[in-house]
């Protein structure tokens, strides 16, 4: 779409895209200066088994999610049995529940001490440890199943979608020429989902990859606890600059890999709409053991461990119903509001601009924008300190200069570097959405409004917006979700006296007593609930 | 507009963090809050000080660092001697003269600069199962002895407990015996490092292990919990090398901050952390040894024995500090 845009639109673009990116170049800074070989010390010794750990994790969690996830989310969209309905949008909630949470409640279930292992031995009638093999469950394999138990909803969601919008014509063609429900999943489904699949598994590569929770109870160092305790333990922020370096050549590798599979879905794809023909109906054995699949999952990945939480938070109520809870929440909620809402206008800018822009080099800044998600939180968080602490500084010399007292740490020691912390990590996911809205408007649309005098504000408030509303929205629940949870940054940023929910809850779960921080979990998971269940549903309708 | 809104609301959100009235201090703290907030609470009382506490965990020396001039900090409180060290080589604190302070503490418990003062004493014991082991004549030695494979228990080897303890082993026996002694450990651990020094405890009470290390203070604070009281009546604590060199201490303790816009109210409320009713509570909250020599340990604590200890003095252990950590990721103790 051609129209003049004045170049104070580039500019704005631009930086914003800059203020995303300034994390990752200020680190690529710091990790070149020198480190008194605390980094030469570190790969002579534990960082190959941390970079191994880490590359494991991700790739069990990757495999375990796909091998929950495509299955559930073929039989909710492809096939008819009882619970279809339920579990069309049921499945999505374990995304809601902190993954250190569910680890918590099941390193309680599964442990030495714990009910199943009792039970076994008062049945068995062994003694000690020693006496038979189970499996550890704060191990490599143990945090894989955590993280795959609550992130394999990103892979279901869009694996649904896929399956769904396979042109009906095609699944019917093949039913014709004799194949069963099987026969169509593996010659005609999954082939064509392929490169949805990729993009979800990306996803999860990354959730996990920024996992720093999980992995820290569970005692499995991986890069991003060593960046952790690398800035802390050798006090060396150059050591863990270097480290979130290494990590960061690991996240772009994959989000190449997404790109790349993105390009290829767009030959794939086709719009149309499946009718009810396109339903394979499943009754006896079979409709027993879909229901029971989807049930065990959502049983598995929330219901239980939510079950848990509130018998939990049942117990010890009346400790944990007090000022400190209702600060934190406050917290959370506010922050989490204020950062969707920035996120959401960011993506609307930027997208607007690529998208009616006549200049090449519009296309750049959202694409620059995104990559703030590829760094995890603690990566993040030494990034944008570096240059955040600066500008501090900066400000209270010029006021100082200027003969006035200065401010004090205005931007670190306050809420604003998390409020812009959750902002650089959290924009991909608001840009993404509203281009997914954007590619919905055609472009004769922009044309129309042109020819009736509008100009590129009007255009943007009169035209786009009422039809982005969706994406809008869609953005603004996802965004906030996402800032609910987000505990690594949190932990590192916070301003002094400041906690909220996640890091709460995490110093409970930290200290091995999560009951106390049960119902502060709760809220966490309650408050993600209702934005996943609208989401659900206006994708639904959308299909 | 949605922008503009959004950008006054952040500005509006960090003015109001700002607001820092004179008679107020700021606290960081790598202890925990419920066990000072009671006896600042009591100090507010007193004097009409209001005091703000951070908690972390880890990372405030950094933070301090990272902070510089701006920094609002008045008072550092640390769990660990190491940390005290740290905050004096990053240059982070100031002498705090006073003579109440060097009244209640003594000499060898604050720094000959008076940079530091401990607030308290904890000895790193070792617990052994009340029926498997008993009560025992053991030596941190014998943590690494072969008898006790895959009987021993143990929270990280980076957390600065057991840094200290390998600290102070370097400091005895060299850098190449305590490699030695650091695998033989290793090698005879139940499970990998995890959890807190509670956890530890907990696990040789459910038979996961026989013998844990941990300190005396978390022993207290489990029988007074009536969930963890069952796990606490199983172990019989011990106090390490007690026909030798003594059982190993740490310290908790507290520094002035370099840049505590406040350095009178400061020292004034240092003054009350060493005096006799914060001594006493500390002892009494936390079952902690109070180091101010008329101050007693709470009954419970005392019940648990007379007891010598190491005499390495306390800046010996800083210097092997570093040493210790690189030989903790050498004999790959946490993986």
């Amino acid at each position: 779409m051609v129209l003049g845009l004045a170049k104070g639109w580039s500019v704005a673009g631009y930086t914003l895209a800059l203020f995303i990116i300034m994390p990752l170049i200020a680190l690529i800074v710091q990790s070149f200066l020198p480190d008194e070989a605390v980094f030469g010390h570190l790969f002579n010794t534990v960082l190959p088994t941390y970079i191994s750990n880490s590359l494991w994790l991700m790739l069990w969690v990757v495999v375990g999610s796909l091998f929950i996830a495509v299955p559930a989310a073929w039989l909710v969209a492809k096939c008819q049995f009882p619970g279809r309905q339920i579990f069309q949008w049921a499945l999505l909630l374990p995304l809601a529940m902190p993954a250190y949470v569910v680890a918590y409640v099941y390193t309680d279930l599964f442990d030495y001490a714990g009910p199943v292992q009792g039970a076994l031995r008062s049945f068995f009638g062994w003694q000690t440890p020693q006496d038979y093999f189970f499996p550890e469950v704060r191990s490599l394999g143990g945090a894989s199943i955590m993280l795959a138990l609550v992130l394999f909803p990103y892979i279901y969601l869009l694996a649904r979608t896929a399956f769904m919008e396979q042109s009906a014509s095609l699944s019917q063609a093949t039913r014709v020429m004799g194949c069963g429900p099987w026969k169509s999943f593996w010659r005609l489904s999954l082939p064509m989902a392929r490169p949805a699949l990729a993009v979800g598994a990306a996803l999860v590569a990354m959730e996990t990859a920024a996992d720093f929770a999980t992995v820290s109870y569970f005692a499995v160092p991986t890069l991003t606890t060593a960046v952790y305790d690398t800035w802390f333990e050798y006090g060396s922020l150059t050591a863990a600059a270097k480290l979130s370096t290494i990590m960061l050549l690991v996240i772009f590798a994959m989000v190449g890999f997404e790109r790349f599979a993105r390009r290829k879905q767009k030959l794939f794809q086709k719009q149309s709409t499946p009718g009810e023909l396109d339903i394979y109906p499943l009754s006896g054995l079979k409709a027993f053991a879909a229901t029971t699949y989807c049930g065990a999952l959502l049983t598995l990945a929330f219901l239980l461990p939510f079950i848990i939480l509130l018998q939990y938070a049942y117990g010890y109520f009346s400790e944990s119903w007090n000022e400190e809870f209702f600060e934190y929440s406050f917290n959370s909620l506010w922050i989490s509001m204020l950062v969707s809402v920035i996120c959401v206008a960011i993506g609307i800018v930027l997208m607007f601009i690529r998208r009616i822009s006549p200049r090449r080099a519009d296309i750049l800044p959202s694409r620059l924008a995104s990559t703030g998600y590829a760094l995890p939180g603690t990566v993040l968080a030494i990034g944008i300190l570096v240059p955040f602490t600066r500008l501090d500084f900066a400000i209270n010399d010029l006021v100082e200069y200027l003969g006035f007292q200065g401010p004090g740490l205005i931007l670190t020691g306050s809420s604003f570097i998390i409020v812009c912390a959750f902002t650089i990590r959290f924009a991909a996911i608001a840009i993404g959405s509203i281009e997914n809205s954007y590619k919905r408007i055609s472009p004769s649309l922009d044309m129309a409004g042109i020819t009736m005098g509008l100009k590129p504000l009007g255009l943007l408030r009169w035209v786009h917006i009422p039809l982005l509303r969706k994406g809008i929205f869609a953005g603004l629940l996802l965004v906030f979700i996402e800032c609910m949870k987000e505990l690594p940054a949190a932990l590192l940023l916070r301003p002094i006296g400041f906690e909220n929910l996640a890091t709460y809850v995490f110093q409970f779960v930290s200290d091995e007593q999560l009951e106390h921080g049960a119902l502060a979990a709760i809220v966490i998971v309650l408050v993600g609930l209702v934005p996943l269940i609208y989401l659900n549903r206006s994708l639904e309708q959308d299909n | 507009m949605k922008m503009v809104k959004s950008l006054a609301v952040i500005g509006l959100a960090c003015f109001a963090s700002i607001a820092n009235a004179a008679d107020r201090l700021t606290v960081y703290s790598y202890r925990q809050a419920f066990l000072i907030d009671p006896i600042l609470e009591n100090f507010t009382k007193e004097t009409g000080v209001k005091v703000d506490v951070v908690f972390s965990k880890k990372g405030i020396a950094e933070r301090m660092v990272r902070e510089g001039r701006l920094s609002k900090a008045d008072i550092v409180l640390t769990s660990d001697f190491y940390r005290l060290m740290e905050l004096v080589e990053k240059d982070l604190v100031v002498p705090a003269s006073s003579d109440i302070l060097k009244q209640n503490i003594p000499a060898k418990y604050r720094s000959p600069d008076d940079e530091w003062y401990a607030l308290t004493m904890r000895v790193r014991n070792i617990y052994s199962s009340k029926d498997r082991l008993g009560k025992l004549d053991i030596n941190y030695e014998d943590l690494a002895d072969p008898k006790y494979k895959g009987k021993i228990c143990t929270r990280s080897g980076k957390h600065p407990y057991n840094v200290s303890l390998v600290a102070s082993m370097i400091a005895h026996y060299g850098e190449q015996e305590t490699k030695t002694w650091l695998e033989g450990w290793k090698a005879n651990l139940a499970r990998k490092p995890q959890g807190n020094d509670r956890a530890q405890v907990k696990a040789v009470s459910e038979g996961l292990c026989d013998l844990a290390v941990g300190n005396s203070y978390y022993l207290g604070k489990m029988l007074q919990n009536p969930d963890q009281k069952q796990w606490a009546d199983a172990i019989e604590i011990n106090f390490p090398n007690q026909d030798n060199r003594g059982s190993h201490i740490n310290v908790s303790g507290m520094a002035l901050a370099k840049h505590s816009k406040n350095q009178a109210l400061a020292l004034q409320l240092m003054e009350y952390l060493s005096g006799n009713k914060a001594q006493q509570a500390y002892a009494e909250v936390n079952f902690e040894y109070p180091v101010k020599a008329d101050v007693q340990p709470s009954e419970l604590v005392a019940s648990w024995g007379e007891f010598k200890a190491d005499d390495l003095p306390i800046y010996k252990l800083a210097e092997y500090h570093g040493a210790a950590i690189k030989l903790l990721d050498e004999v790959k103790f946490d993986l």
